[in-house]
């Protein structure tokens, strides 16, 4: 436990970290604050978006600041052109393909980085409409940037239930459940874990998306049953 | 995308673990519960109930005007109103200015062994507070319960009878620290749901062992070192021929038996006849998973045991508690870090309620009624005069509906319960209900018991008002007003403190006891002041600290995280001798099923919230747990209508054939009323804590028609069960 620490400089600045810890946190500890986007403090790091990368002397890529881990005499840079250019590219990259317009703090990563929204103007865009299968959540895909928060979260990073997961390939890659099936079918146990850890407006709850589809609430707490368990179930049921 | 106008911290409404929640709101509407990553208690996770259960509160049947039976009741005639045409609503002054009315009439007419209240174990601590004090230095009786009783009564008895404190002795999130754990007579994952998960950590991620003992192959067997499928009601002979076999092999913690214990001899006689062949015989469990649960339980470095309803909820819960203890005073796993234990507690505030007071053998901070020095306090706190409290043990929970009748008790006021719901032998409750004088009700919306009142009286949820709560690691935390009352509704604590004016007003008594409260907070000050364990929660304090864990003993004291450390209240711990009685009722060829009933994840007791729930939705209908094998042999299929049959009532449900019940045991749960199980259950009770065997009546099950089943929901396929 007692091991010494780990010399590094960040930014220029000379820090001393607790081995084993990762880049981002030790540049917290310097206070230097380093973007995350799939990254969540209650959640096992997977390096999925590539926003944390920096640029490590002597490695030959960007590193992913969420999962490498400090070492002995590195020097990083959080913020250099080589690091700004590609996230700036990531964050274009995701709005040529997603709808971010409730994931404000992504918004306002892209004013930061001069990131240009329209820079793929070719690129197709995902569009799904939102699954509205039971009567707490609706799922609506085409928000969803598969930063895995919600897998984790209903997998060993809290719940234990396994409900979803990823399925397809490249640009199909999407949050589903096994055999697309609807979600009081598999072992979901309505938690809203999910819900609570997204980070776009992907997932949300079912009044929260009523209101916004300009429901009252006195209309929403009219709704009948079968009403309430939406829409692809009924659809499910008269197949 | 919404912008909330409002968050407002508060803690959720429904079990024991208390998690903290964060409401966002617009125009008065809650939309959505999130919760802080921060939270000591549930780290930002929450289940179905807290994150999206709180719907209630606006669902159309909500009662927020007072209401008054159009046909006036009379004892023995009473009959149950659910539809308003047979109420009328009127003005807060002419409901309570009636109920006060009656009150006192019947007070002063039969004295004060006719008048009982049930206290509520979901309202907050000032709530239950202020109704005990309305009844005991009002009408001078100690007639003042509340579902405590129904629910850990003997554990409670236990605990205080071996150690003198009867609250969990750990912090629940302590559980990644268990090296070992023994899990039994609880469904976490359903009824604990954020305790289930640090559990479930707790084995996956940190190492720990479990063991369960259950009759149910509940979920965390799946995470279990061992699992020991118990005949229900053989608590006694499997945890006693644990101790057995830690006695036989040395295993026991010698320091500690010397150090902080007594009559250890007398016990350790008394395990001589539990040997594991024996428990095998009445338990069915293989004497080798006991010698294996004894070994491993007993030379665990640290070491716990969690328990809910399934060890008190017997006519021996206080012996099957007992048994878990001597485990603990055995071994010495008790008083350090992950050590305990910890009997999980059903309700938001059942601990709360208990603390303050809503207890027929206790006044606040369980200190016993017929000590002299503890009425003289009550005396003084409260402006009575000397000798004004009674010293006489009230009546418990099931005491006070069977003492119902001429002579006995007339009149009872209900705050939030439904024990036309809740009561075992549910046909005995309604003829009880019915021969009440006079009955008053203070809810949200009109149960299957407010519908026999004569006075409803229309009470805010806990988003509508300000209070505290105490959960089941003894945690007291603030509960925020989120929304105005809606409609007419009113706190709770506001109502009692009108109705107390109304009633002393008539009574003449020359002092007050004191009714004019401005906020909850001057409440729990008061409570403070002659109960020493919250001596130092104050508002101010759990605003600037978050929650704190009582004995709390002054402004300084930071709160106890785990209890005993250094001594039990009571001194030495004691070791109780132990004999095996079997349930009140055993299978037979007439009832060869075993009943047990508990809860689903989705509901909530006797459903009054969480039936008028979108919750309803995922669960909308009962059903009874059979497992395959039995299931077969009667000709039963997954969905089939099945009649269930005890001594005392008869239900027809859908059957659910599943591996999750054991052969010969069949599982109810309690929520719902077109099928009530506790029509079913035994009304007869544990001699010392008066709790109700509601874990094993015998029952029949046989085949049923579909008309049989009457109007039901449309059932939800579900892949979660």
């Amino acid at each position: 436990m007692n091991q010494p620490l780990v010399s590094l400089t960040i930014d220029g600045i000379a820090v001393q970290a607790e081995p084993g810890i990762t880049i981002l946190k030790a540049a917290q500890l310097a206070g230097i604050e380093i973007p995350t986007i799939c990254y969540h403090d209650h959640c096992t790091a997977n390096a999925l978006c590539r926003i944390c990368v920096v640029e490590v002397s002597g490695a030959r890529t960007l590193v992913p600041a969420c999962v490498a881990t400090v070492q002995d005499g590195m020097t990083v840079y959080t913020h250099s052109e080589r690091v700004q250019r590609s996230r700036r590219t990531i964050l274009e990259m995701l709005y040529a393909s997603v709808d971010l317009s409730e994931a404000p703090e992504i918004q306002t990563m892209a004013q930061v980085y001069g990131a240009d929204p329209q820079r793929f103007p070719e690129a197709e865009r995902r569009t799904l409409s939102p699954i509205d299968d039971n009567p707490m959540y609706i799922r609506d895909y085409a928000k969803c940037i598969l930063c895995w928060r919600c897998v984790q979260v209903c997998a060993e990073d809290a719940q234990y239930t396994y409900a979803i997961n990823f399925s397809g390939r490249g640009y199909e890659t999407q949050i589903s459940t096994f055999f697309h099936r609807p979600m009081p079918e598999t072992t979901c146990v309505f938690c809203g874990q999910c819900v609570g850890v997204c980070p776009t407006g992907a997932l949300k709850p079912k009044r929260e998306w009523l209101l916004e589809q300009g429901y009252t609430p006195e209309a929403i707490m009219e709704l009948t049953r079968s009403e309430r368990r939406g829409k692809k179930r009924r659809a499910n049921l008269a197949a | 995308m919404l912008i909330p106008e409002r968050v407002v911290p508060t803690v959720c409404p429904f079990c024991g673990v208390g998690c903290n929640l964060e409401l966002h709101v617009r125009d008065g509407f809650i939309y959505k519960a999130t919760s802080s990553f921060d939270s000591v208690v549930n780290h930002g996770n929450l289940c179905v109930k807290g994150r999206f259960g709180h719907d209630f509160i606006y669902h159309p049947q909500r009662v927020t005007v007072p209401l008054m039976r159009k046909k006036n009741q009379r004892p023995g005639e009473r009959t149950q109103a659910f539809d308003l045409s047979e109420w009328r609503e009127v003005s807060w002054d002419e409901a309570l200015d009636y109920v006060a009315d009656r009150l006192v009439e019947i007070y002063q007419r039969e004295g004060s062994h006719a008048m009982a209240v049930y206290c509520c174990a979901k309202a907050t601590n000032e709530d239950n507070y202020l109704l005990q004090k309305m009844y005991r230095a009002l009408f001078r009786t100690n007639n003042v319960d509340h579902c405590t009783r129904l629910c850990h009564a003997a554990s409670v008895v236990a605990l205080q009878m071996a150690i003198g404190s009867a609250a969990m002795s750990n912090t629940a999130a302590e559980v990644i620290e268990n090296d070992v754990f023994i899990l039994t007579g609880s469904n976490p994952t359903e009824n604990h749901p954020i305790i289930a998960l640090q559990m479930k950590a707790a084995v996956r991620k940190h190492g720990a062992k479990l063991i369960v003992v259950d009759p149910r192959r509940i979920e965390m067997v799946d995470y279990a070192t061992l699992y020991l499928p118990i005949k229900p009601g053989t608590d006694v002979p499997v945890f006693s021929a644990m101790a057995h076999v830690i006695l036989k092999e040395g295993l026991y913690n010698r320091q500690f038996i010397a150090e902080r214990t007594e009559n250890f001899e007398a016990f350790a006689a008394s395990m001589e006849k539990f040997t594991p062949e024996y428990a095998e015989s009445v338990s069915g469990v293989d004497r080798n998973l006991i010698i294996e649960a004894a070994r491993l339980y007993a030379t665990a470095k640290n070491a716990a045991i969690y328990w809910a309803l399934g060890i008190p909820e017997s006519s021996h819960g206080v012996a099957n508690a007992l048994s878990l203890i001597n485990l603990a005073l055995l071994t010495g796993h008790i008083g350090r870090r992950g050590t305990g234990l910890n009997p999980l507690r059903g309700q938001n505030n059942v601990q709360g309620a208990s603390d303050a007071g809503a207890m027929p053998w206790h006044y606040p901070g369980y200190q016993r009624v017929d000590v002299e020095e503890n009425a003289r306090r009550w005396e003084q706190a409260w402006n009575v005069e000397p000798g004004g409290l009674s010293r006489q043990l009230g009546l418990t929970t099931t005491e006070i509906l069977s003492s119902v009748g001429p002579g006995g008790v007339r009149t009872l006021y209900i705050m939030g319960e439904n024990p036309m719901m809740s009561e075992p032998n549910l046909n005995h409750t309604r003829q009880k209900m019915q021969e009440l004088e006079f009955l008053v009700a203070q809810d949200l919306f009109i149960n299957e018991s407010g519908a026999f009142a004569d006075v409803f009286l229309p009470a805010t949820s806990w988003a509508e008002k300000e209070g505290t709560f105490t959960n089941t690691d003894r945690r007291v935390q603030r509960v925020r007003q989120v929304i105005p009352p809606r409609g007419q509704s009113r706190p709770d604590w506001e109502i009692i403190c009108d109705l107390a004016k109304r009633i002393e007003k008539r009574l003449g008594r020359p002092t007050t006891a004191y009714w004019d409260y401005q906020h909850p907070s001057e409440i729990l000050e008061e409570m403070g002041r002659y109960v020493p364990e919250y001596a130092g929660v104050t508002y101010e304090r759990l605003e600037r600290e978050g929650g704190l864990q009582t004995p709390v003993w002054d402004a300084q004291h930071s709160g106890t995280p785990f209890l005993f450390a250094e001594t039990f209240p009571r001194g030495r711990g004691k070791f109780h001798p132990l004999d095996y009685t079997p349930n009140a009722e055993m299978p037979d060829d007439d009832y060869p099923f075993v009943l047990s009933t508990g809860r689903v994840l989705e509901h909530w007791h006797g459903g009054t919230l969480t039936r008028h729930s979108w919750l309803d939705d995922l669960f909308p209908e009962p059903l009874v747990d059979i497992h395959p094998g039995d299931a077969a042999r009667l000709g039963i299929q997954n969905g089939d209508p099945v009649r269930v049959t005890s001594r005392r009532g008869s239900i027809v449900l859908r059957a659910h054939v599943t591996s999750k019940t054991n052969p010969g045991v069949v599982f109810i749960p309690f929520h719902f009323h077109e099928a009530a199980a506790n029509l079913l259950t035994h009304d007869i009770l544990d001699p010392q804590a008066k709790i109700p065997e509601y874990k094993a009546a015998v029952v029949r099950v046989t085949k049923a028609r579909p008309e049989e089943l009457g109007p039901r929901a449309e059932p939800q396929l579900r892949g979660r069960y």
